[in-house]
């Protein structure tokens, strides 16, 4: 850690002061999914001169407060902030050089598909002359990158996302719309009761003094998305990556995961608006993508982690995976037993159901099915699409 | 001392230990009048931190608690609808009316102040607590946005009432929703998660000074280690205060000492049946041991 600090930091030339170094930062910043604008920028430099900017420690502290801006976003400026002001990328050969060169491949990305809209603008200049240097080790990693972000792409290809996404938001809104039909006394609601105000109004002369409302309410269901993208579920991974997104732009309430070893939220990369860059953020995420599948694991660590916040009882979850579990089925039969007490409904799509003289035998797929509401087809988009009348009556 | 150091010191003083992030982030805030949004899990002091504030500053708090259906009504301002009432049938008996008695209806005198408008109408600059934002609806986080940037209300009836003085805004969130990118960007941020060892020990030590500090270090790493396991409810820092209570209060010296006492204090630590079951007194004991 000590060399960090005698390392000098490197600048493009047109750099000139602070203020242009600090707008190259929050360049890369944005670059790496953070929503921030000319307004950020302002605030940082305001920020900075409120502390003592020489110090690093102050700097950085100063520089997350005003830049991050949700959890898992704080969580990962440290790293950025070092990438950035250090140049970390040229000693280590680990994950900040790797990182590196995704940034410098996302900024090219942008800049091809035209939506660059200034962000094209790199702030560390000198990375191509850094792969010079080390060309090796940059070029294999790189590709590796590559290939796994052309997967993902068609994942989202247009011809696809269309229809899955548009199955998935009517699918989502039957789901959610859940308007109950009483009326029920409510103190602001949007109706008066006029039969309660008349008789209260008679113990005051007939003034219509103490007013009664009344309304109809909402009790909409959240929607969780688990989505197994492990090798057995490689062919539909695609589609199923398409329709979860679909789920998501139907409201801000849904949330969604993705999991093969291990798990990982996807809500805010699915919820960017930019198609390409939640894309690139994804296949960031998705490191591990059509490797082994742990369902019980996952799944226990989905309750540890996210269910006790983000499931209640108007939830549904939404599983969607083969069934092909490497761990004892117990584990995923302990797990679904854990979500269920939290009074959700659970939803298992299953892309074999469809198939012709499919039997749920694989082991874990036997032991989760006392506890699913719904256990469905879930191969082809016709079979998706015939869902949404079950779903609205669950 | 001035800047974030400064302010660090003067809450630590006044009982709140806050990490380097959060005193930087309220540092910030203040300096920069823009809203502090604060997440975290609960009980990890994101609401004392403005109680703290306020206390310091020897200003008013003025709380807003969000709730499902908040709405402008109960947030911001509302009429008095029974003096308005009163008003009409004491007027007309009297023989008034027309624009005189309009006028006087929808005036100062009939207004309910709630807490957005009570907050921009404080000769001395308030702290404004709106907790848990992630439980109001995204139209009242919509309206709020407009508060927050404008620092005026507008009434129909009234016109536009501009703030005197700007409050101190303090915006908490436990997470179970995402809020909107709008309001995140006009906030200050800071994750407030539980605290590593060393702050919560100085937390604890603070609110009871008398306490030996061995027996400091043992709470902490129990409390701690408890957080590893796997519960339904993990238990904050205000759960570790009240532990450190009933333990002082129970007179124990040593968590090993006395295993039923420690049991039985647990029900300060675990709220809910499923996590009593799951720490049975061997796993307390084990707990506490490695603790020790």
């Amino acid at each position: 850690m000590v060399r960090m600090y005698k390392r000098v930091t490197r600048f493009p030339l047109r750099a000139a002061g602070p203020a242009d170094r600090l707008a190259g930062f929050m360049a890369h910043l944005r670059m790496n999914g953070f929503k921030i604008g000319v307004q950020e920028t302002g605030a940082a430099l305001a920020a900075l001169s409120a502390v003592n900017a020489w110090d690093e420690t102050e700097a950085r502290i100063a520089l997350k407060a005003v830049c991050t801006g949700c959890a898992q976003d704080f969580g990962r400026f440290d790293e950025l902030f070092a990438a950035y002001w250090q140049n970390l990328g040229h000693e280590r050969s680990g994950t900040a050089k790797a990182k590196g060169a995704d940034q410098a491949r996302s900024g090219q990305m942008q800049d091809q598909s035209g939506s660059g809209s200034g962000q094209a603008e790199r702030p560390d200049g000198d990375t191509d002359g850094e792969a010079e240097q080390d060309g090796e080790g940059r070029l294999t990693g790189s590709r590796m990158r590559n290939l796994m972000r052309v997967d993902l792409r068609e994942v989202v290809a247009p011809a696809d996302i269309a229809e899955a996404q548009g199955v998935a938001e009517r699918l989502a809104r039957a789901i959610r719309d859940r308007r109950s039909r009483r009326q029920k006394a409510d103190r602001q609601g949007a109706r008066l009761d006029l039969r309660r105000v008349i008789r209260a109004s008679l113990s005051s002369g007939g003034e219509p003094i103490r007013l009664y409302h009344r309304k109809r309410p909402t009790r909409p269901s959240k929607l969780v998305a688990i989505l197994d993208v492990s090798g057995s579920m490689a062919v539909y991974a695609r589609v199923f990556l398409a329709f979860v997104k679909g789920l998501m732009t139907a409201d801000g309430q849904t949330d969604a995961y993705l999991f093969h070893t291990r798990l990982v939220r996807i809500t805010e990369a699915l919820r960017d608006k930019d198609a390409l860059r939640a894309v690139n953020r994804l296949s960031l995420l998705a490191q591990g993508f059509g490797g082994g599948t742990k369902i019980g694991g996952n799944l226990a660590a989905f309750n540890k982690a996210y269910a006790k916040r983000l499931v209640g009882g108007r939830s549904v979850v939404m599983i969607l995976s083969d069934g092909f579990d490497t761990d004892p089925p117990q584990v995923l039969g302990d797990a679904l037993a854990d979500l269920k007490k939290r009074g959700c409904r659970i939803v298992w799509l299953n892309p074999l159901k469809g198939w012709q003289g499919y039997a749920p035998v694989a082991a874990g797929m036997a032991a989760a099915l006392p506890y699913l509401d719904m256990f469905a087809a879930a191969n082809t988009l016709e079979s998706l699409s015939a869902l949404e009348p079950e779903l609205a009556r669950l | 001392m001035t800047g974030w150091r400064g302010l660090q010191c003067e809450l630590s003083a006044a009982g709140y230990v806050a990490a380097d992030d959060l005193a930087m982030a309220l540092h910030l805030a203040l300096m920069l009048e823009r809203p502090l949004l604060l997440e975290g899990a609960a009980g990890v002091g994101k609401t004392q931190i403005a109680r703290t504030l306020a206390w310091l500053r020897g200003t008013k708090l003025i709380r807003l608690q969000c709730y499902e259906g908040l709405d402008a009504g109960h947030a911001i301002y509302e009429w008095n609808y029974q003096r308005q009432l009163l008003a009409i049938r004491a007027a007309s008996e009297a023989g008034e009316h027309g624009a005189a008695v309009e006028a006087r209806i929808f005036s100062e005198g009939y207004l309910l102040e709630r807490p957005l408008l009570a907050a921009i109408r404080q000769p001395v600059s308030p702290v404004l607590l709106i907790d848990e934002i992630d439980r109001a609806d995204e139209e009242f986080e919509a309206y709020l946005l407009e508060i927050l940037s404008e620092y005026q209300v507008s009434i129909p009836e009234l016109g536009t009432i501009t703030a005197v003085t700007k409050p101190i805004v303090i915006l908490t969130s436990n997470g179970t929703r995402d809020l909107s990118d709008a309001l995140r960007r006009r906030c200050v941020y800071s994750y407030v998660d539980y605290p590593d060892r060393a702050t919560e020990m100085a937390i604890l030590a603070a609110h009871h000074p008398a306490l030996e500090a061995g027996l400091v270090a043992q709470i902490v790493g129990f409390v701690q280690a408890l957080r590893r396991e796997n519960l339904e409810k993990t238990p904050g820092v205000a759960e570790a205060l009240d532990f450190t209570a009933a333990l002082v209060g129970l007179g124990i010296n040593d968590l090993t000492d006395d295993p039923v006492a420690l049991q039985a204090s647990l029900v300060t630590l675990l709220k809910t049946q499923g996590d009593r079951a799951a720490v049975p007194l061997e796993v307390s004991q084990r707990l506490a041991g490695k603790a020790a």
